[in-house]
């Protein structure tokens, strides 16, 4: 069997002898165009003049394009169509994209774009969360607002209360190969593109929008990214509609690829929110009520800006039961880079406040965060939660369609929208009524059934001995004035699935060829999580032959369509299912027609080692297909898969967005020097849940590259704008992202042995975006040292930066 | 402009403008896409290659700056079927995940054990002229120069950690 393995990455040798193909690295005829975009260096005003004739004139350049030469608006957005390729004259940002040159070199074309002669009519921007609020400047109407319980009256009976609020950074993807795409013009008018995307078909819509071509026309290919990161989920499509652009006009193929400078400053980042608190407490620290206020700042366009708040949102709670709760998003239209999609998609910031509440209050008690942190758990899984008895095989979770049981799902309001985009508004009505008697349910009414923290928490706390550790911690502080630690062992509770419904399903084709190799394609993409992987072990396992018998195909909007973005986790939860599904097809017809042939009952048939056992015969799997082929069987198959259970209001905040959670737990040990604020992480422990771990080694790379990433987030990689709304820190040298060097000293991954309570694939777990949050335990360990250092509450900020932890070690001895 | 370079073992005669760097040089003219443009500031590493022996952020450089010069890239370390030591350790320690840091990091890595045979010392080193062999420590310390966001760097460090041993 292939499943559970760890076995290693499909491209492993492609990738160490540099084989492996990036979009950038396609051979292209010599003819291609090479382009570039001309940017606004202004955050907010009007193009007063625009003479692009010397940028026609230089070197190597063949065409200019300014909004008005286009075939049309070009909109790149993935949500509410605001986001014209090139500025109609208005500024929204410093970057925004004004002229698009098309030259014979990327060189050429970068150079070029300096010779513009621009002049601008300069407004006041709106930069910051109070100028946004001043100014109204906002998406949606108002904040979302929803709550359960008596929050306010909650917090005025309960005998103890803090108050306080966090102001949370965003973050640079980096993805280390900068956005591309390539388009290749192909007769008829029809368009292939070449992406380096998370999102394929977003890119087909895009580009066939733009083109006014039906989707049909545009074949979309990815075959990798190097590093995603939900950064090209929906920043790719102004490259790929600019290339589709330039190839139709021209005839010729054109490439596009941001240098790294001009990538920090044209495309979305994390979102930063500013967060403030009220929590009502009993004496163990208990939570009656808490309400909290998110403001973020969403730039220039609307792009994902809305789930990205609402998943914040979903995360409020993170691990805790709290009977009252009210909460209050505000979505603030700024001129800075439009934010988006970044691993996490707006769980980490509401989490990471939530955590920040929990440390608050400990401290207010003068307890250890870790005991309040337990006293507010969900209640545990156990007793209620029905489990499988036998953990079954057969996990598809599918229902065979037709088969009339199920009332078909009306979507409303997704019919005019990007449907394919997380950035789509729609609706799924919520039928009332299904949380079971006994089970706690969350702020918006999902039952929480699964909650393993408390088992997962005493596992880690014993691995980690973190008693022991926190009373050496205490011991060496009292005797150190300079060097203090802290430590911290925080939880993650992540909701998996697309938060809108309908994009929870997948599609897959599968094929055997008459010589026993198999064909995968699914609509997922690779950049890195050991996706194709994984999903082509579902496909090996399924037929039971060894996973070299399974080629991985670049991702092709023309072999499955309408997909959704490898986004939100979902990647193998979505189609490994859908793989499944196809393969399983094959392998009934194969069987029903062996068994035929040799007097067996089909369902006898077993698939396993490489062979077919087919009644007392054995035959190889390529004799098995051999034989099929020749009895003039199919062996080509779809495959389909939509997430059960879902159903959502957004509005109302009411529902059940999430088919299940995965959990994880880690206790970080941080030194910080009090002088300088700088500081380490001594130690990691990590505990995670993935499942039934579809590949271990892949997964325990997800866990540590995600905990560094979130670590980074936090500590390090700090993005400042100035007050005219230029990113100041737009390139490594003045943005920081973790280093080799930089992992802490002990740093110790464990998976948590369990399954999915939920019928997903082989019952694993998703754990893309998950890990990310273990982050938030230096955050956690780094407050725990500064309050060390005097009475008053750290209150520290993140990017917990050395200056902030040294202001912030002021402000506690200032008290 | 004429340049000539040698490229694992292969002479290539380049005319090309003042500016080409030595990165753009391998990767567009000569076509070896093997080697990555991360930042092109000398800032990530992506692009590391081997000029007569000793590591160098390829885009840092110009190409017009090593006419007769060796150059490896990691295409000349092996191949897919045969690979060269350190690539087969960062294969079965799987030293990366979305693999675009990969290039840099094997040619860094390859170089940093020549280094530490030479007895270069590091920042870290105890001292100039005693370094404590292998040690983590020296290895992350020197390979700080290669970033990776994937953050595969455990599974990095290990590869390195094997070969070396293997070296050694
Ligand atoms: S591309 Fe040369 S160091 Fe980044
Ligand atoms: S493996 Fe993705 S950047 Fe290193």
């Amino acid at each position: 069997m292939s499943v559970s393995k760890p076995l290693p990455h499909d491209a492993a040798k492609l990738h160490v002898t540099g084989t492996a193909r990036y979009v950038d690295d396609i051979p292209t005829p010599a003819n291609a165009l090479h382009l570039a975009f001309g940017l606004s260096p202004i955050s907010a005003g009007r193009i007063k003049s625009m003479d692009l004739d010397p940028v026609r004139a230089a070197p190597g350049v063949v065409a200019v394009w300014a909004a008005d030469d286009l075939p049309g608006p070009c909109d790149c957005s993935p949500s509410n169509h605001d986001e014209p390729l090139l500025s109609d004259g208005t500024i929204h940002y410093a970057g925004q994209p004004l002229f698009l040159v098309a030259a014979t070199s990327h060189h050429a074309a970068r150079r070029a774009t300096r010779a513009a002669q621009v002049e601008y009519e300069e407004a006041k921007p709106i930069l910051t969360i109070d100028e946004a609020l001043a100014a109204n400047s906002r998406f949606e109407d108002g904040p979302r607002i929803w709550s359960r319980g008596d929050t306010a009256g909650a917090l005025k009976d309960a005998p103890h209360s803090v108050e306080g609020s966090i102001e949370i950074g965003g973050q640079e993807h980096f993805y280390l190969e900068g956005q591309a795409a390539l388009a290749m013009p192909q007769e008829g008018g029809d368009m292939v593109v070449h992406s380096s995307t998370q999102h394929p078909t977003e890119i087909q819509h895009k580009v066939a929008e733009a083109l006014g071509l039906p989707m049909h026309a545009v074949r979309v290919e990815t075959r990798r990214m190097g590093g995603g990161f939900g950064g090209k989920e929906s920043q790719g499509n102004a490259l790929a509609v600019a290339c589709s652009v330039v190839a139709a006009a021209t005839g010729r193929p054109a490439r596009m690829r941001y240098d790294r400078d001009d990538d920090f400053v044209i495309t979305g980042k994390r979102h930063d929110f500013r967060i403030a608190y009220r929590a009502g407490f009993d004496d163990d620290g208990r939570l009656a009520a808490v309400e909290f206020v998110h403001w973020t700042r969403c730039g220039w366009s609307m792009d994902l800006s809305l789930p990205v708040a609402d998943r914040a949102m979903l995360h409020a709670d993170n691990a805790y039961f709290v009977p009252n709760f009210r909460i209050e998003s505000h979505r603030l239209r700024t001129n800075m880079q439009s934010a988006t999609a970044f691993r996490g998609f707006g769980g980490p910031q509401g989490m990471a406040a939530m955590e920040r509440v929990v440390d608050h209050v400990a401290h207010a008690l003068g307890r250890d965060p870790l005991e309040v942190r337990r006293v507010n758990y969900y209640a545990a899984a156990g007793g209620s939660a029905p489990m499988p008895a036998a953990p079954s095989r057969d996990a598809s979770g599918q229902k065979k369609t037709g088969d009339g049981a199920e009332a078909p799902e009306v979507t409303r309001g997704a019919m005019e929208e990007d449907a394919t985009s997380r950035g789509a508004q729609s609706v799924t009505p919520v039928h009332e009524g299904h949380a079971a008697t006994g089970v706690q349910t969350t702020p918006y009414g999902m039952p929480v059934e699964d909650f393993i923290l408390h088992e997962m928490t005493d596992a880690l706390a014993e691995r980690c001995d973190y008693d022991a550790r926190r009373a050496a911690v205490a011991r060496r502080n009292a005797a150190n004035p300079v060097l203090k630690r802290g430590i911290a062992l925080t939880p993650v509770k992540f909701g998996i699935s697309f938060t809108l419904t309908h994009l929870n399903q997948a599609g897959a084709l599968v094929h055997v060829y008459q010589d026993g190799s198999i064909v995968m394609n699914h609509g997922g993409t690779e950049m890195g999580q050991g996706l194709f992987l994984k999903v082509a072990q579902v496909a090996a396992d399924r037929f039971g032959v060894g996973i070299e018998a399974v080629k991985i195909t670049a991702t092709d909007t023309a072999k499955v369509p309408n997909t959704s973005a490898t986004a939100a986790s979902s990647g193998s939860d979505l189609n490994g299912m859908a793989v499944k599904a196809a393969c399983d097809e094959i392998r009934g017809r194969m069987a029903a027609h062996l068994a035929a042939l040799h007097q067996a009952d089909a369902g006898s048939v077993r698939f396993e080692d490489g062979q077919v056992h087919v009644g007392g015969q054995v035959l190889s799997f390529a004799e098995a297909a051999k034989e099929c082929y020749l009895g003039r069987v199919s062996l080509s198959a779809t495959g389909f898969y939509k997430t059960p259970k879902l159903e959502w209001d957004r509005i109302k905040g009411q529902g059940r967005p999430f088919f299940y959670f995965a959990y994880g737990a880690a206790c970080s040990e941080v030194v910080v020097d009090t002088l300088t604020g700088e500081h380490r992480i001594l130690s990691t422990h990590i505990l995670h849940d993935c499942g039934r771990s579809l590949n271990p080694a892949v997964d325990r790379g997800q866990i540590e590259g995600g905990f560094v990433q979130g670590v980074g987030w936090l500590t390090s990689e700090e993005l400042v704008w100035d007050d005219k709304g230029r990113l100041r820190t737009h390139a490594p040298s003045t943005y920081k992202i973790p280093a080799c060097s930089d992992r802490p000293d002990v740093f110790e991954v464990d998976l948590w042995d369990g399954e999915n309570r939920e019928e997903t694939i082989y019952r694993s777990k998703a754990v893309g975006e998950p890990p990310f949050m273990l982050g938030i335990s230096v955050l956690m360990a780094l407050s725990d040292a500064v309050a060390a250092c005097g009475d008053a509450y750290p209150a520290l900020d993140a990017p917990a930066t050395p200056e902030r932890v040294l202001a912030a070690i002021e402000g506690v001895r200032g008290a | 402009m004429r340049t000539t370079l040698t490229v694992n073992g292969e002479r290539h005669d380049l005319s090309h403008d003042e500016r080409l760097s030595l990165l753009d040089a391998i990767r567009d003219q000569i076509g070896l896409t093997g080697t990555k443009k991360g930042c092109d500031h000398g800032q990530c590493g992506a692009c590391t290659v081997h000029v007569n022996g000793r590591r160098v952020n390829s885009c840092l450089t110009l190409a017009a700056m090593h006419d007769g010069d060796e150059i490896t890239t990691i295409e000349g370390l092996g191949t897919p079927d045969a690979p060269g030591a350190m690539q087969a350790s960062f294969q079965a320690c799987d030293g990366f995940q979305c693999g675009f840091c990969t290039a840099g990091q094997i040619m860094s890595a390859s170089a940093v054990l020549e280094e530490i045979g030479r007895g270069e010392p590091s920042h870290v080193s105890s001292s100039l002229s005693s370094i404590d062999g292998m040690t983590d420590g020296e290895l992350a310390e020197r390979m700080s120069g290669n970033l990776c966001r994937c953050s595969a760097y455990p599974m990095i460090r290990a590869a390195i950690a094997r070969a070396a041993e293997a070296a050694e």
